[in-house]
């Protein structure tokens, strides 16, 4: 079956399952349309985010994951709908508020002025320290544990321009873990990260989500990663479409040919479903 | 962070002091330091008493001010346009102030009505850049930094222009006005007060600022609301520097070059940068000042040309040494 055959038997709203939100919600979308620039609206999104889960993000480039992922994070206003964290309105709470609560990191990483890797991973307490709060030794030790964390603990004193693409990434994760939010957001956490780093951090984002009333939202490029590591999946297809639930059920090849417009070919590894692009 | 503050205060708040008992005791007239003291007492000589409470003194604390404002306004600039060459001169300020005193200057109005021409004219660039920048798009540091730069050059070709046209005796006193000059400085106070005032309230901004730096996107992400704060370190710096520029004339450099000697030294946490930009700023002018007055005495030099001569081998022996 080509991609193209897949998109009658395969429409969005067959697969998705809706979830209503409850009382524990985290993170709850309403008929959200997000805002790309000169596209027509895409299908609305009724997410649902409960405590435990973690959530993958799968799209083509340009599909619109990372405009999705500062959406939820009130950086850019929606097109229509709304977005509710913990049953509050998103736009109710005050920035502080809002950051406490919930992290994003972001899939490109500013230079700025030189600091050191420790310097950046301690702005993640920003949101908890009132204008004339210094640093206390309880937050740098929670930077410090935070780079831990990520491996980046023998190199506290680096400057960040020195680091690689793959540090630099790590060290994005550590400055959201020192931020400690209930609701973690990441866009593309393992893009430029080696194969063991990036089983590690996903590990480790899957754990924080299974924490007591946590959770994250990945956009992530490769399916695998996610197939492995998230409970739930949002597929978004570059025609505006959308379907999401839980990961066993968007697992679909047909599915995902259509969304990444590319033949796959599905075997099993480990007792895991595995899909590789099949080239002529 | 507590130790560069530490470290800083106990650097720079010595040499503040050193720089202004050398701006005392230095000149024209040489007047021995255990003759400073007795100023205060009243035991000193009429001419030393005159020359340090009437003429030095002021001139002095306007220097260190102006040295300090302009040191403050570039540290600013250069967080809010996340741009290591941004100060207060790049976005127009100066050549805005500039045209206008050198239009209060060929009508023949007093020092003062100079002053004054040269605030509205910092202020005028300030709405101009404020006005453009914003557009009809979106607000974004390069193009806040675009808007400033050409409307810079615009008041650049207006300066020429007036100086073309001026008659031959104004120019030797509007070239010393473009190039910094501080013997028309009497009443530091208002200088003074607007330096005191911005230090305190940046003192409790500065990790914001820190924040600001990473860009606005992750400094929204972790709880700042990114646009007041732009527009307010915007209008401050313009403020501050058109303070300065009102005491001093158009002394450039001091605020490019201060906030990144001090980030060689002590990093770049704000909290540290500011209040050592403010004091570095001011033993920066008042040196250069006494320099100014001093070397070819009785004459007087543009002090512009010594900030310049001075801060240019320092800066770049940080640099040269800096990893």
């Amino acid at each position: 079956m080509s991609p193209a055959d897949a998109h009658a038997d395969v429409s969005a709203a067959a697969l998705s399952v809706h979830e209503a939100p409850t009382a524990d919600t985290l993170l709850a979308t309403r008929d959200l349309v997000i805002d790309i620039p000169e596209r027509a609206d895409s299908s609305p999104l009724h997410l649902t985010v409960n405590p435990g889960q973690c959530w993958g993000i799968l799209g083509p480039n340009g599909a619109g994951k990372s405009t999705l992922l500062h959406t939820l994070a009130r950086l850019r206003p929606p097109r229509a709908g709304g977005i509710e964290l913990t049953g509050q309105p998103l736009g109710s709470l005050s920035r502080p508020d809002l950051a406490r609560r919930l992290g994003l990191v972001f899939q490109n990483h500013h230079d700025g002025f030189p600091a050191t890797v420790l310097e950046t991973a301690l702005i993640g307490r920003h949101p908890y320290l009132r204008p004339w709060d210094i640093e206390t030794r309880e937050d740098v030790d929670a930077a410090r544990a935070a780079l831990a964390t990520v491996d980046l603990d023998g190199i506290e004193g680096r400057q960040v321009d020195t680091l690689s693409g793959g540090e630099r990434q790590r060290l994005a994760l550590a400055t959201v873990l020192t931020q400690d939010p209930q609701v973690l957001l990441l866009d593309e956490p393992t893009s430029q990260l080696d194969l063991h780093h990036q089983v590690s951090v996903l590990q480790r984002v899957r754990g924080i989500a299974a924490g007591e009333r946590r959770a994250a939202v990945m956009a992530l490029h490769d399916v695998n990663l996610a197939a492995r590591f998230c409970d739930h999946l949002l597929l978004m297809f570059p025609d505006g479409g959308a379907c999401w639930g839980p990961t066993r059920t968007m697992l679909v090849p047909a599915a995902l040919e259509r969304l990444y417009n590319q033949a796959l070919s599905v075997g099993e590894v480990d007792g895991h479903p595995v899909f590789l692009p099949r080239v002529e | 962070m507590t130790r560069s503050f530490l470290l800083a205060a106990g650097v720079l708040l010595p040499a503040s002091l050193l720089s202004l008992v050398v701006a005392l005791a230095w000149g024209s007239v040489a007047i021995p330091l255990g003759e400073l003291p007795r100023v205060l007492t009243g035991e000193a000589s009429a001419l030393h008493a005159t020359l340090i409470t009437e003429l030095r003194l002021p001139r002095a604390l306007a220097a260190f001010a102006a040295g300090g404002l302009l040191g403050v306004a570039g540290a600013l600039m250069q967080v809010l346009l996340r741009n290591p060459l941004a100060d207060p001169y790049v976005l127009g300020l100066s050549g805005g102030a500039s045209v206008g005193a050198l239009l209060a200057m060929l009508a023949g109005l007093s020092m003062f009505s100079v002053s004054a021409a040269a605030f509205a004219g910092a202020m005028l660039s300030t709405l101009i850049v404020f006005g453009l920048a914003h557009g009809t798009g979106s607000w974004t540091a390069t193009r806040l930094l675009l808007t400033g730069v050409v409307v810079a050059a615009g008041w650049g070709a207006l300066i020429s222009f007036l100086l073309a046209v001026s008659p031959t005796e104004e120019l030797p006193g509007m070239l010393y006005w473009l190039m910094g000059d501080v013997s028309h400085a009497r009443h530091p106070g208002p200088a003074w007060g607007v330096l005191v005032f911005v230090v305190l309230a940046a003192l409790p901004l500065g990790r914001t600022l820190n924040v600001l730096a990473r860009g606005p996107m992750q400094a929204a992400s972790l709880g700042v609301s990114v646009r007041p704060v732009e527009w307010s370190i915007y209008i401050a710096a313009s403020l501050i520097t058109a303070t300065a520029v009102t005491q001093v004339g158009a002394v450039g450099f001091v605020g490019l070059i201060v906030p990144h000697m001090l980030r060689l030294v002590f990093g770049n946490d704000q909290r540290v940068i500011l209040p050592a930009s403010a004091l570095a700023g001011g033993i920066l002018l008042t040196l250069a000042d006494t320099l100014a007055r001093t070397i070819i005495a009785p004459e007087q030099l543009p002090v512009g040309v010594i900030t310049a001569m001075l801060g240019v081998p320092v800066f770049l022996f940080l640099l040269y040494r800096s990893r």
